[in-house]
């Protein structure tokens, strides 16, 4: 490798994604030139698949399920779909498994290389932005069945409040009030978090049902995993706030979801 | 057609090297110590804006003197080749050892092929783990590499400094009793330097995976008191 250097009319500034294009180094299912191979998306893909995401008072929860599967079978069971994309900010994604990892890797580096470059944080909205343009640059890919869309939610230090911003496959991206879930599970995470959702909760009143919501779609959704108490393997489950990000521990998560299993014994549920 | 003076190979080169010392010696001098829980590096600097010191990577910080247009660009490549490596390969294969040698093969060739020299001295310093010890390079205009073990004094009259910092220096000293002593060093017999004056910057463990940080001016007061 070279130390990349740039005539000044034709610096790429802090766009680490529009480096990387320059210096041709692969990234994503995509050739170097920007070419999309032709034909079909191979069926066995891996897929993400149910991660939401609401405000509580002090910042959002975030969270997601970690199967991933290949048509009709478990690829993986200990996927991550949340992740920092910085301290203030995370990330979730739900589609093919192997571009959403690349382009939150992409968003990770783009943002940390932003702020060293520029010597000053992005502002959130500014990620937003960000993660919408690499979104939109993934749409051939996305028309050919590999579609990526993620979740964004940070902790806005200008307005002191969290902010939840949902995407589409074209790269269009939306804020959101309250809440949002997304992936083949989203429908029934959405439905139960807009059930117990209260303006102003608690952060632990939010984790909480951020749980419930993961619970009810893997109850509904086959691509969905539930928490998997034989090997201890549970959703993934993270806050941001003034604080920064902050990963709900393991045991923590373990717990609330025994009791939750004990409510509904107790409830005898049948349906 | 009019024919080129003839200038011996010594003279073009002593004369460049000049040129670059006086540009360099404009300028304040920097320096970089380790101490009991990594590395500090003290800059006399009045501009809150335009940084000596900054953050490449996750354990590796640049600093540069001399120059600030030249000594930036040398910092902003220096983040792009270690974002776009980490990228490539993993983020535990960027080091400090590599950049600092494409950084000295960059200034050699400045020096020997461009009408002028760059006016910049610069320093790549990693924090250690336990498989890997603290290293300081410091990168001469001309592309002189060294790697200091102690400390590493950059800037145009750097030996007066340097001398005071070795007297002073204790192995495994704590980040007050560093700071003092290159505070002192920077600011000589007649001057005294307040947090206003000075950019200081750590590399040490902390509570992620990026271990640069600035120290804030009152966090620079409270040191110096």
């Amino acid at each position: 490798m070279t130390l990349p250097f740039f005539a000044p009319t034709d610096d790429p500034g802090p766009d680490f994604a529009g480096l990387v294009r320059r210096l041709r180094i692969p990234h994503g299912p995509v050739a170097p030139d920007g070419r999309v191979p032709a034909g079909d998306a191979p069926v066995a893909l891996r897929h993400g698949t149910t991660v939401v995401a609401l405000r509580f008072a002090d910042g959002i929860v975030m969270a997601g399920d970690r199967r991933a599967t290949e048509g009709h079978l478990i690829a993986h069971r200990t996927m991550d779909k949340v992740f920092p994309a910085d301290r203030y900010s995370a990330v979730a994604i739900a589609g093919a498994a192997g571009p959403a990892v690349e382009m939150v890797r992409l968003f990770q580096t783009q943002l940390e290389h932003y702020e060293k470059v520029e010597g000053v944080v992005l502002s959130l909205e500014g990620k937003a932005n960000q993660l919408g343009q690499m979104v939109r640059e993934h749409l051939p890919m996305a028309m050919q069945g590999l579609a990526v869309v993620p979740l964004f939610a940070g902790y806005d230090l200008a307005r002191g409040t969290g902010r939840i911003f949902t995407y589409d496959v074209t790269g269009g991206h939306y804020e959101e009030t309250e809440h949002n879930a997304t992936g083949s599970g989203g429908r029934d995470a959405r439905t139960t978090i807009k059930l117990g959702y209260r303006a102003g909760m608690a952060a632990d009143e939010a984790v909480e049902l951020a749980i419930q919501a993961l619970y009810e779609a893997a109850d509904e959704d086959s691509a969905t995993g539930g928490p998997d108490v034989v090997r201890g393997i549970y959703p993934l489950v993270a806050t941001v706030t003034a604080d920064g990000f902050a990963r709900v521990p393991d045991d923590r998560v373990a717990a609330l979801f025994a009791s939750l299993i004990d409510r509904r014994r107790g409830e005898g549920a049948q349906s | 057609m009019t024919m080129p003076y003839y200038v011996a190979p010594e003279q073009m080169m002593k004369d460049r090297a000049e040129y670059a010392q006086k540009g360099i010696a404009r300028g304040r001098s920097l320096i970089a110590a380790i101490y009991a829980e990594g590395i500090v590096i003290v800059a006399e600097n009045p501009s809150r804006s335009l940084h000596k010191i900054s953050e490449i990577y996750d354990r590796i910080a640049f600093a540069g003197v001399g120059k600030y247009n030249e000594f930036d660009q040398l910092r902003v490549s220096g983040v792009r080749h270690a974002d776009t490596k980490g990228f490539a390969y993993s983020r535990e294969d960027v080091d400090a050892r590599s950049l600092a040698n494409l950084y000295a093969q960059y200034l050699g060739q400045v020096f020997t092929h461009e009408m002028k020299p760059l006016e910049v001295e610069i320093l790549v310093a990693e924090l250690g783990t336990d498989r890997r010890p603290n290293q300081l390079y410091h990168i001469a205009y001309e592309g002189t590499i060294t790697d200091e073990d102690r400390y590493a004094v950059l800037g145009g009259e750097t030996e007066a400094i340097a001398e005071k910092v070795e007297s002073a220096w204790q192995a495994d000293w704590s980040l007050a009793d560093a700071v003092h002593a290159t505070v002192g060093a920077l600011a000589g017999p007649d001057r005294t330097l307040g947090g206003a004056d000075l950019e200081v910057a750590l590399l040490a463990e902390g509570s992620g995976r990026r271990t640069f940080r600035r120290l804030t001016s009152g966090e620079l007061d409270a040191l110096l008191a």
